[in-house]
């Protein structure tokens, strides 16, 4: 009963974003095309964030923890 | 005036039906307005220039939301990148090619099918063409039988299963008063004249096509319009485009409403005169046109105009909204201009006894000089009508193309509109035609509350019975036709070129037909499709375009 819910709610949304992207009115092969298409990007946009934002926490806390250590050391 | 007695009396109810009481005052567009007991709280818009309405005129059009605006031209975006990459598979071959193409001796012509209109055609209307031009088999009643149709090639040839789809809730149809209908006394007044004159005239009024029924019905509309003399038509759309190049010419200036419908549109090019375009229903924008005109005359050699017509509509079909008619009469008589209003939606619809937008402001006919209209909608028949005083009359009777050469009216159908036209008059010694209006009003005051309490984005005045239902997103065009049509309710879709390319719209028409019953099927279904569709986009944040003074800044030169 639940599931079910949950299953018509994906599909709701599932159909706003057809909608709303007017991939609708597309036919299939087309809306294959688009599919593929947002699936690439958004899977390298994941894939980047993945690999590049660790990183950048790190040089970010490094950085902050010096300019406020210099500080606190400064200040002493 | 009795103002007094109208003070105690007047209570505004749905589309005017309380101005009877108070029919002595058409005077003109200068009666002085009284505050009504609740005029205080309803007058929205006309602050700047009160005491010319007699009745509250609320009219809104809600601004569109910003994201709802940006999703648009995203979908947009994505239709036209798809239709490009379907040319192009088009152009070498790729797939087949099922439009129409230059052929290979006119490929160094001009192109015929490159312009945008084109590209919109093929790519993007043709996806969602099922909602539109589909065959009906029955009368266009309250309800409608449909014949159904499949596309097996993505709606480039449809094909019919030969099953009708039965009692389709009919919410497009112009059938305001709901004559279009094949049971009550019309229909056999109608079947009457047919065995008597036959259905063909083949002959134009100027020669041996002038029936007797024709002087008839002029008679009948010059006295139901309360205008001198009256000129009838075959069509209503060469009434407009044949009968403006009869009145203006070269040396003349038309200055016309910006949404007025392209029979105007085609009539003011005819006829050669210079066209200025005002700001939709915006009187300061009038005014200033008119103003220029007067001071400025002719361009280059600044001579005045020989005559200056202003053309407004009773009802505009897109918007839903109605002519601020007292206020164009008042300028019109203060610059001295010339009105030509066309009431092809509002006559038979607005007004307490069905008389159009003059009477439903309570104005005198005489104010306005040209007044047409069309049959076809609110009678149930076909035509149109020009109507004003004699001497016009009688020289458009001479000079205009559609007298001259038009083959005249066909019988059956004239007498379809005596028939329905003595019905709303109350001639025919019943009170159907008094109960159609009211109902019609009715039908309208509620449909409209009701699908803004649902938070439909609704154009319009709440007196019109068009009701434009904002949909936006070219997806949710073919969507809204196809789900209401799923669940029984025929509406009728539009989008571009009929309407700015953001703002497509679904177009209701109500009808004094629809018993408050089918209303509520209706209701129903369009509120169920609104939250599949996420349609309820209203945030009740009204445009206030029609509220904020008219300046430069606002003003788009036009070109002569």
């Amino acid at each position: 009963m639940d599931l079910k819910q949950i299953k018509d709610y994906i599909y709701w949304l599932y159909f706003q974003y057809l909608l709303v992207t007017c991939i609708y009115v597309l036919e299939p092969w087309e809306r294959s095309v688009f599919h593929t298409i947002t699936i690439t990007v958004v899977a390298m946009v994941v894939y980047t964030a993945y690999v590049f934002v660790p990183i950048h926490v790190r040089l970010a806390f490094g950085f902050f923890s010096q300019v406020f250590g210099s500080q606190t050391e400064n200040t002493l | 005036m009795k103002r007094s007695a109208e003070k105690v009396g007047w209570q505004p109810r749905a589309n005017g039906c309380s101005l009877p009481a108070h029919g002595c005052d058409r005077k003109n567009g200068y009666v002085r307005g009284f505050p009504g007991p609740e005029s205080h709280s309803q007058i929205h818009h006309i602050a700047h220039n009160g005491g010319l309405y007699k009745r509250p005129f609320n009219e809104t059009f809600e601004e569109t939301p910003m994201l709802v605006a940006v999703l648009t031209y995203v979908g947009y975006g994505v239709l036209t990148l798809f239709g490009y990459l379907r040319d192009f598979l088009r152009q070498w071959k790729i797939e087949k090619c099922h439009n129409a193409t230059e052929r290979d001796e006119q490929k160094d012509f001009v192109p015929l099918y490159q312009d945008f209109e084109n590209f919109y055609t093929r790519n993007l209307y043709m996806r969602i063409r099922d909602s539109w031009n589909r065959p009906i088999c029955s009368v266009p009643g309250a309800k409608v039988d449909m014949l159904e149709r499949v596309s097996h090639d993505y709606n480039w040839t449809f094909k019919y299963t030969g099953n009708i789809i039965k009692d389709v809730i009919n919410m497009g149809s112009y059938n305001y008063l709901g004559f279009a209908e094949n049971t009550d006394a019309c229909k056999k007044a109608v079947a009457e004249v047919l065995s008597q004159y036959g259905c063909g005239v083949c002959s134009t009024r100027q020669e041996m096509g002038n029936l007797d029924k024709h002087e008839e019905l002029e008679s009948l509309v010059a006295r139901f319009l309360g205008v001198e003399s009256v000129l009838a038509y075959g069509m209503g759309f060469a009434t407009n485009s044949m009968n403006i190049p009869a009145l203006v010419g070269k040396g003349c200036l038309i200055l016309s409403d910006e949404l007025n419908h392209a029979s105007l549109v085609l009539g003011a090019r005819l006829s050669g005169a210079t066209i200025r375009i005002f700001k939709h229903n915006n009187m300061q924008s009038l005014e200033k046109l008119l103003k220029d005109a007067i001071v400025y005359g002719q361009p280059r050699t600044h001579r005045p105009w020989k005559k200056i017509l202003i053309i407004v509509e009773g009802i505009y079909s897109m918007e839903g909204s109605i002519v601020r008619l007292p206020e164009v009469i008042a300028l019109k008589k203060k610059y001295k201009s010339y009105l030509y209003m066309d009431e092809a939606h509002s006559i038979g619809a607005l007004g307490p006894s069905g008389r159009g937008v003059v009477e439903y402001f309570g104005l005198n006919p005489e104010d306005v000089d040209i007044m047409m209209g069309t049959f076809s909608k609110s009678f149930g028949a076909a035509g149109g009508y020009v109507g004003g005083k004699k001497e016009l009359i009688d020289y458009l009777r001479v000079y205009s193309h559609s007298t001259v050469y038009a083959t005249s009216f066909s019988p059956p159908v004239l007498q379809q509109i005596i028939a329905s036209m003595k019905c709303i008059m109350g001639e025919d010694g019943t009170t159907f035609g008094k109960f159609r209006i009211q109902q019609l009003a009715e039908n309208t005051r509620y449909f409209r509350r009701q699908l803004k309490k649902m938070g439909f984005i609704i154009y319009g005045n709440e007196d019109s019975p068009v009701v434009p239902l904002m949909l936006y997103m070219p997806a949710k065009i073919g969507a809204f036709g196809r789900e209401m049509l799923k669940r029984h309710v025929g509406v009728v879709v539009v989008g571009f070129p009929a309407t700015p390319i953001i703002e497509s719209r679904a177009r209701i028409c109500l009808s004094a037909s629809h018993s408050r019953e089918i209303l509520d099927t209706a209701l129903k279904k369009i509120d169920e499709v609104g939250n599949l569709l996420l349609l309820k986009y209203s945030r009740h944040r009204v445009l206030p375009l029609l509220d904020r003074p008219f300046d430069e800044t606002t003003y788009e030169e036009t070109d002569d």
